[in-house]
C-alpha cells in the first residue's frame, strides 16, 4: 500500500481532507508535522492548503523555513512525487522546487467555487492516471492563486510542457490560464484546486480522484 | 558595532499587477480626487540592524531582502538606512 505522508505546518487547514481521500482512494496516509526532519515511510508527500504560519509576510514564505521543507526538498531532489495544493503550491514556489510565484486574484476576489480544468499533460507524477484534454470539475478557494512569472521562464513552461492543468475560465487572472504546474522532472506539481474536495460522490463531484489516484 | 534603523519599501515589480493599488485609484474620484493616477500599494518593514558601518548595513538589509523581505519573481525593494 503506498503512504502519503501529509505536511501540516501551524495553519494548515486541509490535512484531515487530504488524509481522508487518500484513505478512501486506497492509499495510507502518515501526517508530517513541519518540525519533522524527515518524511518518514512517505512514498508521496502532499503539502496540503490552509495558512502556513499565518502566511505572514507572503503566502508560504514562512513555511520554507520550517525543517520539514529540507526533507521535502530532499525526497523532490530524489525523484519522490510531492504535490502541493493551494497553500502548498505557494509554499512551493517561495521553497523554489516550482517556478513563479502565486499573487492576489485580479479583483481583489475570494474565489471559492467549483470550476473546470482541463488536463494538459498525463506526465506527471498527479497526472499519470487522467487523460490529456480530460476536464475535471473541482472546487478553488483561494486569494491569492493569480499565478505569475517572468517571459522567459513562462516560454520554458510551455516548451517542456510543464502546465499541468490548466482553466477553462480563468477565475483568477493567472498568467496563461494556469492551475498547476510542475518542475523539469515533473515529480514536483503544485495546483490551486483541491482535488481532495472532489474524491467522493457526497462531495458533489469524484473528479479529483484521478490526481490523488495518480500518486498511490 | 553601531545600530542602523533601516527603512524598507518592498512594492510589486513593474508589470506586476496591484489590485489594491488599483481599487484605490477607483476609490479616490468618488471623493472628489479624479487627478490621482499611478496607486501602488507596497508594505514597508523597519527593523535594526548591528553592522560596523553604514556599507555594511546596507549590503546586508539588501540581502536580507533579496532572500526573504521580497520575492524577487513579483517584488522589488528599496532600502533606506536611517
Amino acid at each position: 500500500m503506498t503512504t502519503v505522508g501529509v505536511v501540516m505546518f501551524p495553519g494548515t487547514n486541509c490535512e484531515q481532507d487530504v488524509a481522508w481521500a487518500v484513505k478512501v482512494l486506497g492509499g495510507e496516509p502518515e501526517m508530517l508535522w513541519h518540525a519533522d526532519r524527515s518524511v518518514g515511510t512517505a512514498d508521496a508527500v502532499v503539502i496540503a492548503g490552509g495558512f502556513a504560519h499565518g502566511d505572514y509576510l507572503r503566502t508560504g514564505a514562512i513555511a520554507r523555513f520550517s525543517p520539514v521543507m529540507d526533507a521535502v526538498a530532499e525526497f523532490a531532489r530524489a525523484g519522490g512525487p510531492v504535490v502541493g495544493i493551494c497553500n502548498g503550491f505557494q509554499i512551493l514556489c517561495e521553497a523554489g522546487l516550482l517556478a513563479g510565484a502565486l499573487q492576489k486574484n485580479a479583483g481583489l476576489k475570494f474565489r471559492c467555487e467549483t470550476v473546470d480544468l482541463r488536463v494538459e499533460t498525463t506526465s506527471t507524477a498527479l497526472t499519470r492516471k487522467a487523460e490529456r484534454g480530460q476536464i475535471l470539475r473541482i472546487p478553488i478557494n483561494h486569494f491569492e492563486g493569480n499565478f505569475v512569472c517572468d517571459d522567459g521562464t513562462l516560454k520554458g513552461l510551455q516548451e517542456n510542457d510543464q502546465i499541468v492543468l490548466r482553466y477553462v475560465d480563468n477565475p483568477n487572472g493567472s498568467l496563461d490560464d494556469i492551475a498547476g504546474i510542475c518542475n523539469e522532472g515533473r515529480n514536483v506539481v503544485g495546483l490551486m484546486p483541491h482535488p481532495e474536495r472532489a474524491s467522493e460522490a457526497i462531495l458533489g463531484s469524484t473528479d479529483g480522484a484521478v490526481l490523488l489516484r495518480s500518486l498511490l | 558595532m553601531t545600530t542602523y534603523e533601516a527603512r524598507i519599501e518592498v512594492g510589486h515589480r513593474p508589470g506586476i499587477l496591484d489590485p489594491q493599488g488599483g481599487v484605490i485609484e477607483r476609490a479616490l474620484p468618488a471623493l472628489g480626487w479624479a487627478n490621482v493616477s499611478q496607486v501602488r500599494v507596497g508594505k514597508s518593514i523597519r527593523l535594526a540592524v548591528d553592522a560596523p558601518d553604514e556599507d555594511s548595513a546596507r549590503v546586508q538589509v539588501e540581502e536580507m531582502c533579496r532572500r526573504l523581505l521580497a520575492n524577487p519573481v513579483i517584488e522589488d525593494f528599496t532600502v533606506e538606512i536611517l
